[in-house]
């Protein structure tokens, strides 16, 4: 709302990354609009994660520009990129919910990092997201060794909106749920992209969860992103797009 | 973004107003309700008294931003009221976050779980109770750990499984043994010239200072080299043995052992322990040669002993169960330090946090149990005149 609607909230510009002398990225550019979720998909080791990594600061590109909110990332202060950090949140392939402190403790580390709020507005927060991410109220208490892998993900989600951010990375959030739970946590996602007005930037690997949620497919293939809607990617010739898209788990879930 | 600090300093801060228009009470708000301000917003909220009133109205049209730990202090302060007996009237925000707030009532159906803390001394006398109670179970799990894997290990030795797993063995005996020369080398030729040097202080002074041999001979090779080396092993080793084991068992690894039919004590265990029952005497010869180098060397600079004198004094003052008494405790030092390495990997829970405690119980423990055992040695060969 504070920028122009045509400002991309994320915008990548000829990125390029190589590790051990293999390249990943082949000069990539996107542009992921406000309040809009994009969803990645890719082969597996196709580097969907390595591009999350590099949007979010944790690596540094070979080459080319990565700017949040209209800000380059890969040039700025430690306070610059500190105030970029609290307006995004960041849900990790396996949750990585630091392991010692209660899922509880764990939402309210950005609050303590970044607010002055009471312990007891802190944890009527932390009991509000758990709700929100459709947790029982019981696993606040829980520590993340006594989650399920679906738990751990919402709980990661959970600690990921504490700080009311405007942008989300989910990297896999669907992988190693069951059916059932891979939906409700598509409908979880629409529906606080819907509500809190947030830009989602997901990777995933779920035909359901990009039909039920994506606005927009971005298709890492031969080290190159081809992004449009999923209607107009399956018209792509490339062989990998057109297998991923017509393949019997493609044709499945899209109903073609 | 400068833009979004911008409007956000042309919104303003957060308000509210109270009022009270006869029976009833209004409550006004407007700004930016967003989690920076909540601190704020949440000390003035609570200091609503919301008894004196027959209802009230909560007029939140005025709010242009909203997220949704704003939309919880509207929230609760709607419940807080409804709590004590006040109607609701009418609870009115912007059409763009009423989808916001319903969904935080809707799912928020119970109130907010309590943080319980642990400060009273009633909390620190269970917390000292609770360690005690786990240092005995503790004591009685390694001794019951002790007695399974010596059973299985004996099984493995004499029964024609052919379970035993030569290649493990022969790699962990180069993990224990022969990558820890360089520092057991090092610190035992140090402690060599540190104990020379002692000795030759205090001997000097009654012109006995000949006699720094035999005090360095007998107290290396009876005890110090063997035990020195122990501890060393045990700082390097059976903490090792806790990490790898600990850190498979938080990857799940040995299960995945366990399903394909892979016995985890044949596999991981038993190459452990026999390695370091192994490499352990070994490498306690070798200790005891460095410190007495140190310590000839030392004799040299410090007393001018030359080196055949020093080793024709040392030949009278030691002879050789003075060296193989050192000699039998190092495989039992081994089989403490390498099975308390592994009980405790076996200990770990599925948390990355869970490794690291017990790899440092792992050494704690096994240091521990070596003074023990070598006091224990000590005892025993005075009794038997050794
Ligand atoms: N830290 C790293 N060191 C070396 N290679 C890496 C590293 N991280 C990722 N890679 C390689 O980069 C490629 C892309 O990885 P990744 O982005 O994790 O794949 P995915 O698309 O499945 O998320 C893989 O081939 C992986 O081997
Ligand atoms: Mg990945």
């Amino acid at each position: 709302m504070g920028e122009t609607s045509e400002e991309p909230v994320i915008r990548l510009r000829g990125v390029v990354n190589r590790i051990g002398g293999r390249s990943i990225h082949d000069h990539i550019d996107l542009d992921v609009r406000r309040g809009e979720i994009l969803a990645i998909v890719g082969g597996s080791g196709a580097g969907k994660s390595v591009l999350l990594r590099s949007i979010v600061g944790l690596m540094r590109p070979t080459e080319g520009s990565v700017e949040v909110f209209g800000r380059d990332v890969m040039h700025m202060s430690d306070a610059e990129l500190r105030a970029v950090q609290m307006r995004w949140g960041v849900l990790f392939q396996e949750g990585a919910l630091f392991s010692s402190q209660t899922v509880a403790e764990n939402i309210q580390v950005p609050l303590r990092e970044y607010t002055t709020m009471s312990q007891s507005l802190m944890n009527e927060v932390a009991a509000m997201k758990l709700s929100m991410v459709g947790l029982p109220e019981d696993t606040a208490q829980k520590r993340p060794s006594e989650l399920s892998g679906g738990m751990r993900k919402r709980a990661g989600l959970a600690r990921a909106l504490a700080l009311e951010p405007e942008l989300v990375f989910l990297d896999e959030p669907t992988a190693g749920l069951d059916p059932i739970s891979a939906n409700l946590f598509d409908e979880l996602v629409r529906g606080l992209q819907k509500s809190l007005n947030l830009t989602v930037f997901m990777v995933t690997h779920d035909l359901d969860t990009l039909k039920a949620t994506a606005d927009r497919v971005a298709v890492l293939v031969n080290q190159r992103l081809k992004v449009g809607t999923i209607e107009r990617l399956r018209d792509d010739d490339d062989p990998w797009i057109k297998e991923y898209f017509s393949g019997p788990r493609g044709r499945g879930a899209l109903g073609a | 973004m400068g833009n979004a600090d911008d409007q956000d300093e042309a919104n303003g801060r957060p308000w509210f107003n109270v009022e009270h228009r006869g029976r009833t009470l209004c409550l006004t708000a407007g700004g930016s309700w967003i989690v920076r301000h909540a601190a704020m917003l949440d000390a003035q909220l609570r200091a609503i008294d919301t008894e004196h009133a027959a209802d009230v109205e909560i007029d939140g049209s005025n709010i242009d931003r909203l997220d949704s730990t704003g939309g919880w202090l509207l929230i609760r302060t709607k419940m807080a009221f409804e709590a004590a007996g006040t109607r609701v009237r009418a609870f009115a925000v912007p059409d763009l976050y009423a989808p916001l707030l319903a969904s935080i009532e809707h799912e928020h159906v119970t109130p907010p779980v309590k943080i319980q803390e642990h400060d009273t001394l009633a909390a620190f006398l269970e917390r000292v109770g609770w360690a005690t109670h786990n240092v005995l179970i503790q004591a009685v799990g390694i001794v019951g750990y002790l007695g399974h894997v010596t059973l299985e290990g004996l099984e493995a030795l004499i029964s024609p499984r052919g379970n035993l797993r030569v290649t493990a063995i022969v790699h962990q005996i180069e993990e224990v043994g022969i990558n820890a020369l360089p520092i057991v080398g090092l610190l035992m030729f140090l402690i060599g010239i540190v104990l020379a040097y002692q000795g030759a202080d205090q001997l000097k002074r009654f012109d006995l200072e000949i006699l720094t041999i035999n005090a360095l001979g007998v107290g290396t090779l009876r005890e110090i080299g063997v035990l020195f080396t122990a501890i060393i092993v045990a700082g390097r080793s059976g903490s090792a043995f806790t990490a790898q084991i600990g850190t498979m068992k938080v990857n799940e690894e040995l299960d995945a052992m366990q399903t394909i039919g892979l016995n985890v004590v044949d596999v991981l265990i038993l190459p452990r322990i026999i390695a370091l029952v192994i490499a352990l005497p070994f490498l306690t010869f070798y200790a005891d040669v460095m410190a007495l180098i140190g310590g000839a060397v030392m004799c040299y600079f410090d007393l001018g002993i030359t080196i055949p004198e020093f080793v024709r004094q040392l030949h009278t003052a030691v002879t050789v169960n003075t060296f193989l008494v050192g000699l039998i405790k190092a495989p039992v030092f081994a089989y403490v330090i390498a099975m308390v390495g592994c009980y405790e990997g076996m200990n770990v829970e599925r948390n990355a946090a869970s490794v690291g405690k017990l790899t440092t119980r792992s050494v704690v423990e096994a240091v521990f149990l070596v003074i023990v055992l070598d006091a224990g040695f000590s005892v025993l060969f005075s009794v038997l005149g050794i």
